[in-house]
């Protein structure tokens, strides 16, 4: 199948925004070249199978989408130095260091210890005045605190942590000096933190990985470091920032979230059904492509940057049916919120685990918890790859 | 020769599709996206010990085909 040049131009929609119809402006087309915001020509792949495709096969590299040269100062520069920008076997030597830690059981273990943590919180949010801020009381502290615990952070120094977070996790828009000062600065903050670990060892995944490295020599000081760094910022802004727009989805489902009240073993199933509904990120991370590779008809050719849109293929309707429907009941099929593949969400388990306890907890112990502002009021931080909210006003009780 | 036996509970997978991605052409996805090996008894082979040792569930079980011993993932 030949291909027709000129790239449609695509703006992912706004946080808070409806999602951009990825059909109409592709001309129904699943993949199809187009024109970003940052002036970058992008293949962008729809479809539940193509999508999964890109993902998993090894032909499409990360490495190569964030090589020197590519990746923009922000995420992708961060990415680059991670496991979340490398290709196997380099990645797969390096994920197998940390794998056991975030296996389903292992997480399973910890999960008293975030509903303990949940608990906390709203005890915490129940001995101030209403409204109380989510994002400051509860989502974001919530994983922070169980990052934290497992790397072996102090969690008195979680506050520098979410002004690195935010400008790292910024777009093309930010001031690039602004993230690689803030990129720097983590980098140093861990390397003086490794150096007290490893003279006074922890059990703790940074001990750990540090035994990895000065006993069996499987890592660079380097990528000890890029590791610890990647599981701090990975592991809070994303987790608190689905927390939240689950809380916006449920509060324009009451009748979804009256099920989960009337029956809180409805929970694991709605998250799932959360993920596949929220709009986490802007856009998805990109792959090149190593050779020419066919996705169906359409072949891309080697070299090109391809985005597997993983908002499209979770409302792809021959594998969910009515997907535009939130249905906290639905069960079955896989969404791809965590990706698939070798960069699978290192952390899923412990956000599903997060995500179920933080429900179970705000559901079960602030009944009638709704927004105290309008949601159109609410306020994204502006320039960041995922949908950051400023602050999230609620109320709970009787109106 | 040692022979490895390969298996995947289907129950505790989770599709992560980690498997598929690290060790091609050993393992497939079926209809409910839960993997399986493509061939339950094989030659010893690297990446399928990594696909192992990489499971988010540790669904895949890796057997010497004579002794029965679990293989050491590391």
């Amino acid at each position: 199948m030949t291909v027709d040049s000129s790239p449609v131009k695509f703006t992912p929609a706004l946080p808070g925004q409806p999602a951009a119809d990825i059909r109409a402006i592709s001309g129904d087309r699943p993949v199809f070249r187009a024109e970003l915001p940052d002036g970058r020509i992008v293949w962008l792949v729809s479809g539940y199978e193509n999508v999964r495709q890109v993902m998993i096969d090894q032909r499409f590299s990360r490495a190569l989408a964030v090589a020197p040269g590519q990746a923009r100062p922000g995420v992708e520069m961060f990415a680059a130095g991670s496991i979340n920008g490398m290709d196997p076997p380099e990645h797969t030597r390096l994920r197998k260091l940390v794998a056991s830690a975030f296996t389903v059981r292992r997480v399973e273990a910890l999960r008293p210890r975030v509903a303990s943590i949940v608990g906390e919180l709203i005890d915490a949010m129940l001995d101030r005045p209403q409204p109380a801020d989510l994002v400051t009381g509860f989502s974001l502290p919530l994983p922070a605190q169980v990052i934290c615990e497992m790397l072996g952070v102090p969690a008195a120094d979680l506050e520098r942590f979410h002004a690195w977070s935010d400008a790292i996790i910024g777009d093309w828009q930010r001031d690039s000096d602004e993230i690689m000062t803030a990129l720097a600065e983590l980098y140093g903050y861990f390397g003086a933190l490794i150096g007290i670990r490893r003279a006074r060892p922890a059990d703790d995944l940074m001990s750990a990985l540090i035994a990895a490295r000065d006993d069996a020599d499987r890592l660079s000081e380097e990528e000890l470091t890029a590791m610890c760094c990647a599981l701090l910022i990975a592991g809070h802004e994303t987790t608190a920032n689905s927390i939240n727009l689950s809380l916006l989805l449920l509060s324009d489902h009451p009748g979804e979230m009256a099920k989960l009240r009337a029956d809180p073993g409805l929970i694991p199933g709605a998250v799932e059904e959360l993920l596949r509904c929220g709009r986490l990120g802007t856009l998805p991370p990109a792959r090149v492509t190593r050779e020419d590779v066919a996705i169906g008809r359409v072949v891309i050719p080697a070299g090109e940057r391809v985005i597997p849109l993983i908002g499209a293929a979770n409302k792809d309707p021959s594998v969910f049916s009515d997907p535009g429907r939130f249905d906290v009941n639905r069960g079955a099929a896989s969404h791809l919120s965590f990706g698939a593949g070798v960069h699978h969400c290192l952390g899923a388990q412990l956000a599903r685990v997060e995500l179920q306890e933080a429900f179970r907890g705000l559901i079960g112990r602030l009944p009638g918890l709704r927004l105290a502002v309008p949601a159109s009021e609410l306020e994204f931080k502006p320039g960041m790859v995922i949908h950051s909210l400023r602050e999230l006003p609620v109320r709970w009780g009787e109106p | 020769m040692t022979r490895w036996k390969v298996s995947v509970d289907k129950k505790v997978c989770i599709s992560s599709a980690m498997c598929v991605a690290i060790a091609p052409g050993r393992f497939v996805l079926d209809g409910q996206q839960r993997s399986g090996p493509v061939e339950a008894d094989i030659d010893p082979d690297e990446d399928v010990r990594d696909a192992a040792a990489s499971c988010p569930s540790e669904a895949i079980s890796l057997v010497d085909a004579d002794t029965g011993q679990p293989v050491d993932l590391d």
